[in-house]
């Protein structure tokens, strides 16, 4: 089987609807090839170790951790960081709801909770249960409790997440 | 982390022979294996990245039981339609751990063969008799909160950090592997793990490059299904203490029980006698408590984890209750 170590050989991504080339070490995480190959600064790098959340990107439309994953082993994925998600003249419902409900107070971790809200909403639309749902069949009715339970995986060092959940209510609330 | 050469595999047979050479890792969601990477606990030469593999089915077995890919994620596992009403009790345990990210990446084949989280075990800088054999064990004599009670030797008392496993305990699933020279095989989950015995570098019993390609459950056990864990906080934490149960009752007798524990010992932990003792029986705390007591009679503490002999008791006792409707 062909063996690739650091070959000089240009790797190829789809990140937020455009190409990119790129010739990192064959360790780089994505997080790493984002954010110091790519320039796309706005994943945050916190524990490195899949614990806080602030790198969370979508892959292929699910949330993961891009700390825990090799830049390498992703050239066929549509990659989606929080640049894709909305700009600041065009705001995604979740970024203006943040703004609205003031869901952070430093920033730091709120890229990685804005695609993690984005992925779980579309979990709980496809019906997948959490820990606390009473049921694991149905439709999914987003509490204050499930909300809570499905962002566990993204920290908030400010503790702003009594306004993060308000503002992912007003989102999941919203007619689709 | 040191480099390595890196390679996909696009098929089983081909992961297996690029898996046989050396030092190598097979990589699927990658969130165990990196972690540890990024520390220079795993330092592999080679990887094979087996995460396009096309083992992503949950599949209804001709016997009425389920076979599951070993790259299905663990979220599309837990959502199952077909998990989620014949073995609840596997959705509940894949549901109670990592976070909504990790789950969307960690595969079914990779969480069986996560590795401890002992603090010393993650602590280059200290001994530790997994990591380095023969350095020692700091563990014993150290912090061991969440170490074990159950099956730990001199060398090594680390404990399983699995719920997922804790379930397919409970379930008797079995793993289908493909070896290097083409060989399958299946291995119960009851004979996958070692104990830590003076070489608890070894941990199961697959062999180099072995690849677990699906696991098999056969059709679920009578009786309702419960998973029970309990931590340090309400989410996004390992079990102290947890058991995956299930219970029938029959005529006001237990008549069926499959209980497996998290948390206490070096593998997923099941014994059979504690199932002996509670078939027959009227459900009740006298009944509920004598299991407990087959269960614990060896259990030994080693300081900051003393605790988990009682927790270990009391959360099997509330699963029970729970089960056979005796919650007070
Ligand atoms: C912050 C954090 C919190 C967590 N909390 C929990 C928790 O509460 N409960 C819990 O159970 N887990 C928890 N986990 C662990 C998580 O469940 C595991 O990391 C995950 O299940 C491993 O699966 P993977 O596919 O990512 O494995 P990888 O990291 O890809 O691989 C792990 C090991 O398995 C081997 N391997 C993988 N697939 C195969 C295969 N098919 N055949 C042979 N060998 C294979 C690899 O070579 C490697 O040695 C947590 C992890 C993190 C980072
Ligand atoms: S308990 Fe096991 S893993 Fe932990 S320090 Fe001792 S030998 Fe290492
Ligand atoms: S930086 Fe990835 S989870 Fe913390
Ligand atoms: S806003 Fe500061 S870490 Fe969340």
């Amino acid at each position: 089987m062909a063996w690739e170590r650091k070959v000089g050989k240009a790797m190829h991504f789809t990140i937020n609807g455009k190409n990119y080339d790129a010739d990192p070490d064959i360790r780089t995480s994505l997080l790493d090839l984002l954010r110091e190959h790519l320039n796309l600064t706005g994943s945050k790098k916190g524990c490195d170790h899949g614990q806080c959340g602030a790198c969370t990107v979508l892959v292929n439309g699910r949330r993961i951790n891009s700390c825990l994953t090799l830049a390498v082993m992703h050239q066929d994925d549509e990659i989606t960081t929080i640049e894709g998600i909305g700009t600041p003249d065009n705001l995604a419902p979740l970024q203006a709801a943040f703004v609205k409900h003031d869901g952070f107070q430093c920033g730091y971790c709120t890229p990685g909770q804005i695609c993690s809200a984005t992925g779980m909403l579309n979990e709980a639309k496809q019906g997948w249960p959490s820990h606390v749902s009473e049921r694991l069949e149905g439709d999914v009715e987003l509490t204050d409790d499930e909300i809570r339970e499905r962002m566990s995986g993204n920290l908030c060092r400010c503790s702003a997440y009594p306004n993060i959940v308000d503002a992912i209510r007003e989102v999941a609330e919203e007619p689709a | 982390m040191k480099t390595f050469d890196y390679s996909r595999a696009d098929s089983p047979e081909a992961a297996v022979q690029g898996g046989a050479v050396g030092n190598t890792r097979f990589i699927a969601g990658g969130t165990n294996l990196l972690d540890l990477m990024k520390l220079q606990i795993e330092t592999p030469e080679r990887i094979v990245d087996i995460s396009r593999l096309d083992l992503n089915e949950v599949e209804e077995g001709e016997d009425g039981g389920l076979r599951i890919g070993a790259m299905v994620p663990n979220a599309d596992l837990a959502a199952n339609p077909l998990v989620t009403a014949r073995y609840p009790v596997l959705s509940r345990a894949l549901l109670a751990g990592a976070s909504g990210q990790l789950r969307n990446k960690a595969s079914t084949g990779g969480n069986f063969l996560q590795r401890t989280r002992c603090y010393y075990f993650y602590d280059t800088a200290v001994p530790c008799n997994k990591r380095e054999p023969g350095s020692g064990c700091p563990a014993k004599d150290g912090f061991n909160r969440i170490h074990a009670i159950l099956g730990t030797s001199d060398d090594c008392i680390a404990s399983h950090p699995s719920d997922m496993a804790v379930a397919m305990r409970a379930l008797d699933a079995v793993l289908v592997t493909l070896k290097p020279d083409g060989d399958r095989r299946r291995i119960s989950i009851h004979d996958l793990y070692r104990l830590p015995g003076d070489t608890p570098q070894i941990e199961t019993v697959l062999e180099a490059g072995e690849l677990i390609t699906h696991v098999e459950l056969p059709p679920p056990p009578v009786g309702k299904q419960s998973y029970r864990k309990v931590r340090d906080r309400a989410s996004y934490a390992f079990a102290l203490v947890s058991v995956a149960a299930i219970v029938a009752v029959d005529d006001g007798r237990i008549t069926n029980a499959s209980l497996a524990f998290g948390g206490i010992g070096p593998m997923p932990w099941r014994e059979d006698a504690v199932e002996k003792a509670l078939i027959g029986q009227v459900p009740g705390d006298a009944a509920f408590n004598a299991a407990a007591d087959i269960l614990l009679a060896d259990a030994k503490g080693f300081g900051s984890n003393d605790f988990k002999i009682p927790l270990a008791r009391r959360t099997l006792i509330a699963v029970l209750r729970e089960l056979t409707g005796d919650a007070a």
